[in-house]
């Protein structure tokens, strides 16, 4: 951010402390991954029997919602399901978290999610994205979704002041800010898109978007009979608490107090090393603090830096991973930010109303010892593999 | 299928084939499965194990092949097994016969680990190792280990439907309590008198010389032939037939894939496929086609998901059936440690498998 590199929580490394945290950490993940086998395997299917049993049991539920309890326990099913087929299954499933198991029914090529927004088109956005540029101010189009202001560094506009309800309108329909970021209108405003491009998504996402609505809100309803009101609210309020959730999981993950951003240029983020995005990676995400369950709730995103640390690992095993890059951490020096859920909330929720003033600045700079050619090329340059096997389109150049 | 159409609106994204199969897995259409209903042990290290496919598996023609996607260890795997059933069976079984082989991750865990009720990922039945419609002459079945398993699916269907023909079979094992289905051949020499085995045991008669077929069967030159086993000897014969001009007579299935050995492994090379003529530049890690979406099960060449790099030597013994390897091919065998991903493919489909009819000429 700004050059006032003092204030760096990682200024005190020196760049052979920033490769040898590269290759402790290339390390956890190299033995998590061979370690990887049965387990995991009967881990994953149990998630994906549970949630379809959640879901057939919500609907069928919700099929005699006229009856209020029948209406309670299916919409609470309902939303359960939904919450573990994003988080659970869908984001982690589409990260390529399971392609291992070489089977095409979990696998980030196969997998569409209960979601409006297409699986492809989140997948660029999100795994390439936001998983490559995590953070940098810019590049990483997460950052606010391209709607809010989340960082000083961020140009304020007037109408930034209304972003508190902004992101509450957000929260509730995040599927479709998800979706309609996912067409990247800015981008192509910005000419660096095609607007062909831009209507060919649009057409997939009205295909999907569509078959979704119709599922939710006519077909199942109508199944419904005399019950078709209380089950279409049902579809509706399983959706936005699906929305709500998931949306304050992810601005969770980042936006909390002590999460950094970069001001970086392209030619810095190529002369990243390992260990500096590695880096960049651990101080741009925040944990959040909470039982197992809520960990699968969040689809372990509560591992949030973990996650970031490694996209590709299985999420069953963040909770085995985050004790080790939590002592790193602490040898090195460096934050490792963490909070119960309320906490990290609270704290979102205040750096949104802050940021829809002017100023507020005052974070951290950028980490990375700039200029030296990197020992091995950072995961985007390394083809396929690192650059989370769902980026069909190209890369922006 | 209209029903199944409708409820798919019900279930999108997901198809109503992802709630079936928790009632029966035998009803994907979309993954078609197999369940273990019998391993019946043959010799020390082989079994035989008996399938129920799931809905809509076609009747195969006997010598030719399944695909099986066995889950070792979490990681899904896929091999290929003759069938050594008879086909069109009332209770709809299908057999095949496993040898377990030094360190093999499938046949091992098929010969000691398969149960009953375990199921498989199965692909249709496919391959060009079959006999003629018509049989009007004499013919010779050479077979080495567990290279019997075509022939043996061939000798039952013709055994069920009436008395053999005129058959000269050599068979070699190492010795004779290692013959897969030694009983099940010698009991058919008894009872159909035109079908004549010989057995060749290594351990009393040393290994297997070609120029002996010239006294086991002294007309072989003029019997079409069927030849199933170990690389050498399959090159031997067609060494033999190719010298005595009866090339042609010669059909080979090849449990391994003749694999390039040129450059260091793991250092990638051309894929190409035979069908489509398409080639693919890959190195040791990559899928052979990253783009392509196609679901295993409508794929010919689904080989892929059983290993990523498609012309590695254990790869191949099931990709062999299904993709050939242009010359510079090496690469690496895809193991889960060395890559964690696994793209599914986009061949053009190749129904002309490695089993050729002899050496093309
Ligand atoms: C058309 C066709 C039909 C086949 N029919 C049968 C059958 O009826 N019965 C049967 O038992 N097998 C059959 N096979 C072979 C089978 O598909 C597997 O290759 C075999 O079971 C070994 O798999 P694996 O996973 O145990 O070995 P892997 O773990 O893949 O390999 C372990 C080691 O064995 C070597 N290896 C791999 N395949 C073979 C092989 N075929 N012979 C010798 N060494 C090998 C590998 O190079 C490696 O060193 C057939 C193959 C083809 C292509
Ligand atoms: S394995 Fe890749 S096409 Fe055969």
């Amino acid at each position: 951010m700004s050059t006032d590199t003092s204030a760096s929580p990682l200024a005190h490394l020196t760049p052979e402390d920033i490769e040898e945290i590269g290759r402790e950490l290339d390390a956890i993940r190299d033995e998590v991954m061979a370690d990887l086998g049965e387990e995991d395997a009967a881990y994953i299917r149990k998630v994906i029997a549970a949630q379809r049993g959640l879901e057939i049991a919500g609907r069928g539920a919700l099929l005699v919602s006229l009856f209020p309890p029948a209406w309670l326990a299916g919409t609470t099913m309902l939303s359960v399901a939904k919450i573990l087929e994003n988080m659970e299954l869908g984001h982690n499933i589409m990260h390529g978290q399971w392609d291992w198991m070489r089977d095409p029914e979990i696998h980030s090529t196969t997998w569409e999610w209960d979601n409006v927004s297409s699986s492809d088109g989140w997948k660029h956005s999100h795994n390439f994205q936001h998983h490559t540029f995590t953070n940098v101010l810019g590049k990483d189009r997460d950052l606010g979704y391209t709607l809010l202001r989340i960082d000083p560094e961020q140009p304020w506009h007037p109408l930034h002041l209304f972003q508190p309800v902004t992101n509450t309108v957000l929260a509730l329909f995040f599927e479709w800010g998800v979706a309609f970021y996912d067409l990247e209108i800015d981008e192509a405003r910005a000419g660096k898109r095609p607007w062909s491009n831009v209507a060919s998504d649009v057409k997939r996402l009205a295909k999907k978007a569509t078959k979704q609505l119709s599922k939710d809100y006519l077909l199942w309803p109508a199944l419904s009979g005399p019950s078709f009101l209380p089950a279409f609210l049902g579809n509706v309020t399983a959706n936005a608490a699906r929305n709500v959730w998931t949306h304050g999981v992810i601005f969770c993950g980042h936006f909390p107090d002590g999460v950094q951003t970069f001001d970086y240029t392209e030619d810095q983020l190529e002369a990243e090393t390992r260990g500096d995005w590695y880096l960049r990676q651990l101080v741009g995400s925040a944990n959040i603090d909470g039982s197992r369950a809520m960990h699968i709730m969040t689809g372990n995103l509560s591992y949030q830096i973990e996650h970031h640390l490694f996209p590709d690992l299985p999420s069953n095993r963040y909770a085995e991973v985050a004790p080790r890059v939590k002592e790193i951490c602490e040898r090195y020096d460096l934050p490792y930010v963490s909070g119960s859920l309320p906490k990290q909330y609270a704290q979102v929720v205040r750096k949104v109303v802050r940021m829809s003033f002017p100023g507020g600045g005052g974070a951290p700079p950028a980490p990375t010892a700039r200029g030296r050619p990197p020992t091995r090329p950072p995961p985007w340059r390394r083809g396929r593999r690192a650059v989370a096997c769902g980026s069909w389109r190209t890369p922006p150049r | 299928m209209h029903v199944l159409d409708v409820a798919a609106s019900l279930t999108t994204p997901l198809l109503p084939d992802d709630y079936l199969t928790y009632l029966n897995p035998l009803w994907s259409r979309r993954e078609p499965r197999g369940r273990v209903d019998a391993v019946m042990p043959e010799t020390a290290d082989s079994a035989t194990i008996w399938l129920t496919p799931g809905i809509g598996w076609p009747a195969h023609t006997p010598g030719q092949y399944v695909r099986v996607g066995v889950d070792v260890d979490g990681v899904r795997h896929w091999r290929t097994y003759s069938l050594t059933s008879v086909p069109g069976r009332k209770d709809k079984r299908i057999a095949i016969t496993v040898k377990a082989i030094p360190d093999g991750v499938v046949s091992n865990h098929l010969v000691r680990h398969a149960r009953r009720g375990m199921i498989v990922r199965l692909a249709p039945p496919a391959g060009e190792f079959v006999l003629p419609d018509a049989i009007t002459e004499p013919m010779l079945f050479v077979t080495a280990g567990s290279g019997v398993t075509p022939v043996l699916g061939m000798l039952r269907a013709l055994a069920a439907a009436g008395p053999l023909p005129d058959i000269a079979h050599v068979h070699l094992a190492p010795s004779r309590d290692e013959v897969i289905a030694g009983k099940d051949l010698r009991h058919l020499e008894q009872r159909h008198p035109a079908y004549r085995l010989h057995e060749h045991h290594d351990d009393r008669r040393g290994l297997f010389d070609v120029v002996a077929l010239d006294a086991l069967v002294p007309d072989w030159r003029e019997r079409p032939t069927w030849a199933c086993g170990p690389a050498p000897l399959l090159d031997a014969l067609s060494d033999r037939f190719d010298a005595e001009g009866v090339a042609d007579h010669l059909n080979i299935e090849r449990f391994r894939p003749v694999v390039a050995a040129d450059g260091a492994a793991g250092a990638g090379g051309l894929v190409r496929f035979t069908a489509s003529g398409r080639e693919v530049e890959a190195d040791g890690a990559t899928p052979c086609s990253p783009s392509a979406r196609t679901p295993a099960s409508s794929c010919p060449a689904a080989a892929v998901w059983a290993s990523v790099t498609p012309v590695s030597a254990p790869c191949a013994a099931a990709a062999s059936a299904i993709c050939a390897p242009a010359s510079r091919s090496t690469a690496t065998p895809m193991t889960r440690r060395t890559s964690a991903r696994a793209s599914p493919p986009q061949p053009a489909p190749s129904t002309s498998p490695s089993s050729a009819k002899g050496p093309a000429r």
